[in-house]
Order: C-alpha cells, then sequence, then structure tokens
C-alpha cells in the first residue's frame, strides 16, 4: 500500500476536515468567545475612565486582594493532598480504590450553595461545633477560614485527577531503580518523581486557581458579605451589579476574565513545555517499552 | 481492584513484572503515609462535612423526607433538572469530541489560544455567566435576535438552562478526551485501513471503541456538575414553577423560608444520586480498563 | 528539603496574615449587615453619624457594612454573623432574628414608626409614554399585558409586589379572599418568567426589552435611571399600594458581647434624625418626618397605601399563609 492511500485512509478528506473544523470552532465561538467578548464590551460600556475607576475602587481592590490571598493558601494545601493522593492511588493496588477515587470526584457535583450550607451546619452558631468555637472565641464562618475551607472543597478534585493517570503511565521502574542504587525516599521523590510530575502538577494548579478565584456559590454563603474584608471578587461582582453598578460589576467581572487567561496562557506555555519534555523522554529513554 | 489504569503497553508491563512481588512486599515507600494523608484530608474535608448534612437530614424521619423529596414541584423539578443536564452533557459529548478532535489533530493557526479558552467556564464567576447569557440569548441580543425569527425562544424557557449547563459543563468532556485522543496510536489507524476498513469504519470500529470510556467519563462528569449547577441558570432559566424551576432553586425556596432541614433533605437526595452516578463511572472505567488488559488481570490472581 | 521549608514558611506568613487581619475586624465599630440595595443610602448615611458621635462622644467609629439579599443575610447572622445592628427591607427577616432569641421579640416597638425610619411602595415602572396606557393594577391582568417581576416566593421585591396586588384585589368592591387569590393568579398569567431579584427584573425590562410593566420599590426607579436613562420609562402609581417598611433592629446578643449597645442605639436613633430623614430622601426613600415629605413633594406624589399589618395581620402571618410550602403562591402551581 502506497503511502498516500495510507494517509487518506487515516486523516479525514479535506471537505470533512473543512466542516468539522468549522462545527467544532462554531461550537466554541458561540458558547465560549460571544460571552467572552460580551463581557468586555458590558466592561467598556461607559469608556475607558469609568473602567478605571470602576478598578481603582478600594473595596474592589480589597476584593482582588482577598481572592488572590484565598487562592495562595489552597494551592499548597491541594498540591500536598493530590500528590500524596496520587502516589497512593497510581503506584499501589488495594482495596476500595474505585470508592477512593469517586470520594475525590464528589465535589464536582455537589451544588456549591450546599458546599456552602454544609460547612455552615458544622462551623456555623447552630452548628454542631458552633457553640464550642463561639465559646473558644474562635471565628471560622463568615470569617477567612471558612472561606478557605470551601474553596479547599471545591478545589480538592483537580490536581489529584491530573496527576492519577500521567503517574500511572510512568509506572514504578523509575523509583524502584532509584531505590536500588541507593537512594533514601525523599532523595527518590525529588530527584526521580517531581521532576517527572512537575508540568502535570503545574496543569493542575493551574486548573485549581481557576476554579479557586471563579468560584461564587459556595464562598456567598459563608463569606457574611463584609465590605473589603469578605468579599471576595465574584462576590463583589455580584453586589456591584444589584446595586445597578454594570459597568463596575463587568470591570470587576473582566479582571477575573484576564485572570483566567492569563493562568490560561500559562497553562498553555506549561503545556507545551509538558508535551515537549515527554516527546523528549519518550525518544530517548523508553524506547523499548514503546513498541 | 484497579482504578482506572490507562491500557498502555509499558504499564502492562511494569504490571506484570512488579504485580506479584508487590503481593508479597511493597517495594516503593509511602504508601501508609500518602494513604493515610489522602484518607485523613477526605475525611475532614469531605467526609465530615457531607456527614454533618446527613445528621441534619436525619432529623427528619423517613415519610416526611419522601413528602420533602417527592411533592409535584419537586418531581417537575427533577425531571427539568436531570433533563437539561442530560441534554447538555450530550450536546457536550457530541461537539466536545468534536472539539477535541480539531483541537488535537488539525494545526491551525491560533489553536493555542483557543484551546486555552476552553477552561473559561471554570474561572468566570456562574453569575456573570448566567447574567451575560441571558443577555445574549434574549429576543433583542446578539444570538437571540437571530433566533427569534425562526421561532426559537431560548432565554426564559427551559431551553436556556440548557444553555447555561452546556456552558459551565464544556470542560470536562473536551478535557477527558484531549489526552486520549492524542494517545492514540497511528499504527491503530493504519492498520485497519490497510485492512480495507473506510475512513467511517475505522472511527466506528476502531477509533470509537478506544475513545468511548474516556467520552462516558467526560460525560458523567459533565453532567454531575450541571445537576447541581445554580448560579447561572436562575438568572436564564425564568424560573416558573412546574416549567422552568430547577432543583437546586428549590433547596433556596426552602432556605428563604428558613427550612435548613427541608433544604438539606433535597441536598441530601442530589448527593446520593450523583455519588452513585460518579461511582457507577468509576467502576466503569475500572471494566474498561481490565478489559483492555487480560493480561494485567490475569497477573493479578 | 529546601521546598518543605519554603512551604512551612509560607504557610506561617499565611497565618499571620489571617491573625493581622482579624485584629483589624475587631477595633471599636459597628457591623450594620443590611439589604442589597441599601448601600446607597448607609454609604452617605454612615459618615454623618460618624461624624455625629465625633461631635457627641468625642470618638472616632468605625462602620463596616454587609449587603446581600435579606433573608440570606439574616439567616447569616443566626449563623454567627456579628452584626451589631440588621436594617432589612421585610420584618419576616427581623422576625426570624426575634425568634432565634438574637433580637428582643418587641424589637418593633423599640424604635418610632414600627421600627421602620423610612418607607417606599410598589409602583409599576411602563416604557416611554406607557404605550398599552397602563394606569392600576388591574391594567395588569388584562390579556396581552406582559408584566416583569422577581419571584414571588423567594425574594423581598417579588414578595412585596405579590402583597401589593392581592391587597388591591381585596379592597375592591365584593372583593374577598378568594377573588384576591384569582386576580394574583391572573397577573402571574401574565409573568413570562420570573427575575432572580430586584436587579435581574430591571435588567429584564430595561436592557432585554421583555414586558411591558415592570414591579418595583419607588425607591429603586431613581437607580433605574442613573443606570438606563430617565427618559427610558415612566413611573405609573396605582391607585393603592402597599407600604413597604424597611425595620432596623439591635442584636441584643451581639452588642452585649462586643459591648457596643450605646453605640448600636445611637447609630439606629440618628436615622430619626433631621439628618438621617433627609439623606432618606435623598435617597429617594420617603422619610417618616412630615415636614420634609412636603419638602420632597415633588419626588414623592401622594399616593393611597396599605400596611402589611392592617391587612395580612402582619408579617408573620402573611408570610406562611402566602410564601411558605403549600401557601397560597404555591396553590397557584398546582397541577389541576
Amino acid at each position: 500500500m502506497s503511502a498516500r492511500a495510507t494517509r487518506r485512509a487515516t486523516g479525514e478528506p479535506l471537505w470533512l476536515r473543512a466542516l468539522l473544523m468549522v462545527i467544532g470552532l462554531g461550537f466554541l465561538l458561540l458558547f465560549l468567545g460571544v460571552p467572552l467578548l460580551a463581557v468586555f464590551v458590558e466592561a467598556f460600556a461607559a469608556g475607558w475612565p469609568a473602567y478605571r475607576d470602576a478598578l481603582s475602587d478600594g473595596e474592589t481592590r480589597s476584593a482582588i486582594a482577598l481572592t488572590v490571598l484565598i487562592a495562595l493558601v489552597v494551592l499548597p494545601f491541594n498540591v500536598v493532598f493530590g500528590v500524596a493522593a496520587a502516589w497512593a492511588i497510581a503506584k499501589f493496588d488495594f482495596r476500595g480504590k474505585s470508592l477512593l477515587i469517586t470520594l475525590i470526584d464528589l465535589p464536582f457535583a455537589v451544588s456549591p450553595v450546599v458546599v456552602g450550607l454544609v460547612f455552615l451546619l458544622l462551623f456555623g452558631a447552630q452548628g454542631l461545633f458552633g457553640p464550642w468555637l463561639a465559646a473558644h472565641e474562635i471565628k471560622v464562618v463568615f470569617a477567612l477560614p471558612a472561606m478557605i475551607l470551601v474553596t479547599l472543597f471545591i478545589t480538592c478534585p483537580f490536581i489529584a485527577r491530573e496527576l492519577i493517570p500521567l503517574m500511572q503511565v510512568q509506572g514504578k521502574d523509575e523509583e524502584e531503580a532509584a531505590l536500588s542504587l541507593g537512594a533514601g525516599a525523599w532523595q527518590m521523590f525529588f530527584r526521580v518523581t517531581l521532576p517527572n510530575i512537575k508540568w502535570g502538577l503545574l496543569y493542575g494548579v493551574i486548573l485549581a486557581n481557576a476554579r479557586a478565584m471563579g468560584e461564587f456559590g459556595a464562598v456567598s454563603v459563608v463569606s457574611g458579605h463584609i465590605r473589603g474584608e469578605t468579599n471576595t471578587l465574584p462576590l463583589h461582582v455580584e453586589i456591584l451589579y444589584n446595586e445597578y453598578n454594570a459597568v463596575g460589576a463587568f470591570a470587576a467581572a473582566s479582571v477575573l476574565a484576564l485572570l483566567a487567561l492569563v493562568t490560561l496562557a500559562a497553562k498553555t506555555i506549561v503545556e507545551w513545555r509538558m508535551r515537549h519534555e515527554t516527546q523528549r523522554l519518550t525518544a530517548s529513554d523508553l524506547p523499548p517499552e514503546k513498541g | 481492584m484497579r482504578g482506572r489504569a490507562h491500557p498502555q503497553p509499558c504499564h502492562r508491563l511494569t504490571d506484570a513484572m512488579f504485580a506479584p512481588l508487590s503481593r508479597r512486599r511493597r517495594v516503593l515507600p509511602g504508601f501508609g503515609l500518602t494513604l493515610g494523608c489522602t484518607l485523613v484530608y477526605l475525611s475532614l474535608l469531605i467526609l465530615l462535612p457531607l456527614s454533618g448534612l446527613a445528621v441534619k437530614a436525619s432529623q427528619l424521619s423517613f415519610a416526611e423526607l419522601w413528602e420533602v423529596a417527592s411533592g409535584e414541584r419537586a418531581w417537575a423539578s427533577y425531571r427539568i433538572t436531570f433533563g437539561a443536564a442530560f441534554l447538555a452533557a450530550t450536546i457536550n459529548a457530541c461537539f466536545g469530541l468534536i472539539v477535541a478532535w480539531v483541537l488535537v489533530r488539525y494545526p491551525f493557526p491560533g489553536r493555542r489560544a483557543i484551546d486555552a479558552l476552553v477552561d473559561l467556564p471554570f474561572a468566570l464567576p456562574t453569575a456573570v455567566a448566567g447574567i451575560t447569557l441571558a443577555t445574549l440569548y434574549a429576543g433583542n441580543g446578539w444570538i437571540g435576535r437571530h433566533l427569534e425569527p425562526l421561532g426559537v425562544k431560548i432565554a426564559f424557557t427551559p431551553l436556556g438552562i440548557v444553555v447555561a449547563l452546556t456552558f459551565i459543563s464544556l470542560p470536562f468532556v473536551v478535557r477527558t478526551l484531549q489526552p486520549v485522543i492524542e494517545d492514540i496510536e497511528p499504527e491503530v489507524e493504519e492498520a485497519a485501513a490497510s485492512l480495507g476498513a473506510s475512513r467511517w469504519q475505522t472511527f466506528l470500529r476502531v477509533l470509537l471503541p478506544g475513545i468511548f470510556p474516556a467520552l462516558l467519563t467526560g460525560f458523567t462528569l459533565a453532567f454531575s456538575r450541571a445537576i447541581g449547577e445554580y448560579g447561572s441558570v436562575i438568572f436564564i432559566a425564568g424560573n416558573m414553577p412546574l416549567i422552568s424551576e430547577i432543583t437546586p432553586l428549590l433547596i433556596i425556596s426552602k432556605l428563604e423560608q428558613y427550612d435548613v432541614v427541608g433544604a438539606t433533605a433535597l441536598a441530601m437526595v442530589m448527593l446520593s444520586i450523583s455519588f452513585v452516578m460518579l461511582l457507577a463511572v468509576n467502576a466503569l472505567q475500572w471494566w474498561a480498563a481490565n478489559r483492555h488488559r487480560p493480561g494485567a488481570a490475569g497477573s493479578g490472581r | 528539603m529546601p521546598m518543605l521549608q519554603k512551604f512551612i514558611l509560607f504557610v506561617a506568613g499565611v497565618a499571620a496574615a489571617w491573625f493581622a487581619v482579624g485584629a483589624q475586624a475587631d477595633g471599636n465599630g459597628l457591623l450594620n449587615v443590611s439589604y442589597d440595595v441599601a448601600r446607597d443610602f448607609y454609604k452617605d448615611y454612615n459618615p454623618l453619624f460618624q461624624k455625629h458621635w465625633q461631635a457627641t462622644a468625642g470618638q472616632k467609629v468605625e462602620i463596616r457594612q454587609s449587603h446581600a439579599g435579606s433573608s440570606k443575610q439574616v439567616r447569616a447572622v443566626a449563623d454567627g454573623l456579628d452584626a451589631d445592628v440588621v436594617t432589612m427591607n421585610q420584618a419576616s427577616d427581623v422576625d426570624f432574628l426575634a425568634e432565634k432569641g438574637l433580637v428582643a421579640r418587641d424589637y418593633a416597638r423599640r424604635f418610632p414608626n414600627n421600627a421602620s425610619p423610612y418607607t417606599s411602595t410598589m409602583v409599576l415602572i411602563v416604557r416611554k409614554g406607557n404605550p398599552k396606557a397602563l394606569k392600576d393594577w388591574n391594567d395588569l391582568i388584562k390579556p396581552g399585558v406582559q408584566v416583569i417581576l422577581p419571584h414571588p416566593k423567594n425574594t423581598g421585591n417579588g414578595r412585596y409586589s405579590y402583597l401589593a396586588a392581592w391587597g388591591y384585589a381585596l379592597r375592591q368592591p365584593g372583593g374577598n379572599e378568594r377573588s384576591a387569590q384569582e386576580f394574583v393568579g391572573r397577573l402571574l398569567k401574565n409573568a413570562p418568567l420570573f427575575a432572580a431579584g430586584g436587579r435581574d427584573a430591571t435588567t429584564t425590562f430595561m436592557q432585554r426589552r421583555i414586558g411591558d410593566v415592570l414591579l418595583s420599590f419607588e425607591s429603586e426607579a431613581e437607580l433605574i435611571a442613573r443606570e438606563f436613562g430617565k427618559g427610558e420609562f415612566e413611573i405609573v402609581y396605582p391607585s393603592l399600594s402597599i407600604l413597604t417598611e424597611f425595620p432596623v433592629a439591635i442584636v441584643d446578643k451581639v452588642v452585649d458581647k462586643k459591648g457596643t449597645r450605646k453605640l448600636a442605639q445611637a447609630y439606629l436613633d440618628y436615622l430619626w434624625s433631621p439628618a438621617g430623614q433627609e439623606n432618606a430622601a435623598e435617597n429617594y426613600l420617603r422619610p417618616r418626618d412630615a415636614a420634609l415629605l412636603k419638602k420632597y413633594a415633588s419626588q414623592f406624589p401622594p399616593i393611597r397605601t396599605f400596611t402589611v399589618d392592617e391587612v395580612f395581620g402582619g408579617w408573620s402571618k402573611a408570610f406562611p399563609t402566602h410564601f411558605k410550602d403549600g401557601g397560597t403562591f404555591d396553590q397557584l402551581y398546582q397541577l389541576k
């Protein structure tokens, strides 16, 4: 069979290619591109000065700061948990693995409003630990701790989900080789495992970050909405909108979209380097296993 | 039991080599530590809070729980919620497959930028998404004004719910399919082609079975995410009882009446359904992974 | 292990930041938990009070504001949000706090005028030139008229709209509970959707151009004008409407713990001062002060109103009858 015939058989004819691209890209444009554009159009509806004023508002700034702070606190926990969970799940076999993975997936499926409610039921004044916390003057709900907790809940699956398939594909031989050469456990982890998963880890961090910054429903329930204090950027957007300040609201929303786009751009770079590295790896280190 | 192992040849190889060994003693360190950490973290962050929900809901007797969960409005809302979520997940499965295919297989200028756009629904607050979508799809919106002459009304109808849910659950299918399509080895397609299969036959008989488990995962993740969504839907749904009222709105409605117990009861119902569905998918993944690797299944016994 | 050290350092830094934030929160000040559109009023009122308190008590006082949906806010207070005072748009919300023991049961008598320093009323907002010639509530049940209102069961504005129409029907010749329910049912049949909130209803009506009439607070008309332009709509005052009261209360449990009772009392008392009343009028809320009402007469045309207490026997009766599960609203949507 000639090379040309093979190519024809394994690739789509030109018209089909074009059709698929039109459908696929049209779908993305309709569902993602147009809404994104609309956010920016609303934000700039009153011109650049109004946009700048909206963003230089003190409460908007403190909302941005709080949003970034929460993301910064949440991500390290996510990293430690994600790596630990992926290590246990990908490198070992044990009973109940499906159940464990399902538990990790569960936060995807819980309605954000319910997530907030759940933490109120635990830590609120009428909740399980509420009276004890009040007696010891520890503030959890309507303060930073609860906002961090719900964000941890929401973002819990991302890094683990990213790492599990990656680590499963990588297998355990490299680590075992390191051990047999006399490396200690931590040495093995930092010298062998971490370099192998670093790009996947970063990819997970970026997705979790986007979700952490954008979360509205769950945080809304436990925030208390104190201006300049416990309002995150998504909450602030809603408040501004409800107060008939559309420009302010969409300006703040556009900041979130920009934060997202920045993280997305970072992710694209990460992905590219990851692919680059994998190619190098598969090209040089693992040729026998590829067959 | 094995989780969602990739049907990778190299993994199969290591498994065949090390599975018997690891049954006698675990070679790699840290199993106890990492599994312990994972379990403690999950227990504190996920299980404990959710059991708080169960405790609260258990203040109702079973009969009362049934009454809360089975009213006329509740049934109508389940139908709307699950129906719209199912439709949205189906739309995402069909178009997501095409999008993932295009993004992986066809190089074109600006592909990376468009690829990056796929995660946008994670980052945009759901309320902003809802308000923007409602404005776009209203009769005088950028999109709605082209649909209204055709007699298609989207904003403030159940169709609006489908649009919002499609938006917020869009990344799941694309993102689960992308790595799998990337992993398809060209040899497989070439072999099929050299055996005289047409492109369509190759896709149907060779490619689709390989992609299917991931497609199903993406579908289910999108479906379960869509079921719980509230923030974006209320702005575009119209919220008419029995017509466009979703179950999370009923939960909010209970909270507005200060009926926390009723709200938790409804939340428990939704949570249980989601849990069962996710468990089924993970089991299915396990089954699909094992089906593709008879060698591994043999080595474990 | 440099990474581990960095991580520990980072966590320590965050903990320090956390305590810093916590310490700042416990200053000498008040937390006023309020409904969402009250922001404009309190943004102007707080500096007035701060100046007054500086002059009379010689103290600087910090006032923190929290705004969100009314019922959501009181739920948060019940769950431990440390509000010194609550300023709501519906008595049923404060009643809930009274039930929970956070607010005195007789809170409505602790301040003048049913503890509501200002009022508003539900009006009809129609398109420029009033093309459908809508003059009163009974025009809204005509076939072909589209009515936009927020969700009558889940939002404060929606509940007031519902009760206003109900009270109007009840006060018509031969009106009774049955005819009122039928009237409201016909009105709601003309609603193509229930908006998520007051603001969302406005956007739907003004920006998306859906509907012939929007039910809204008189005070919000000014906000609508600011966002969409004054000439874009007209306000129609119906022959009879509901007097919406905005009750304020001291959260006893919190002020006793924080020792802020005197300050909280002064803060709410000052709402009835001339300066406080004038601030209300400037924000298009009807002041209780008769002289001021006269001064701003062009802004507040006379309108016949009824209160929730007069027609429905108070929110504690109106709420369960109409808005709880199985109430009159739900009855309108039973499958036959």
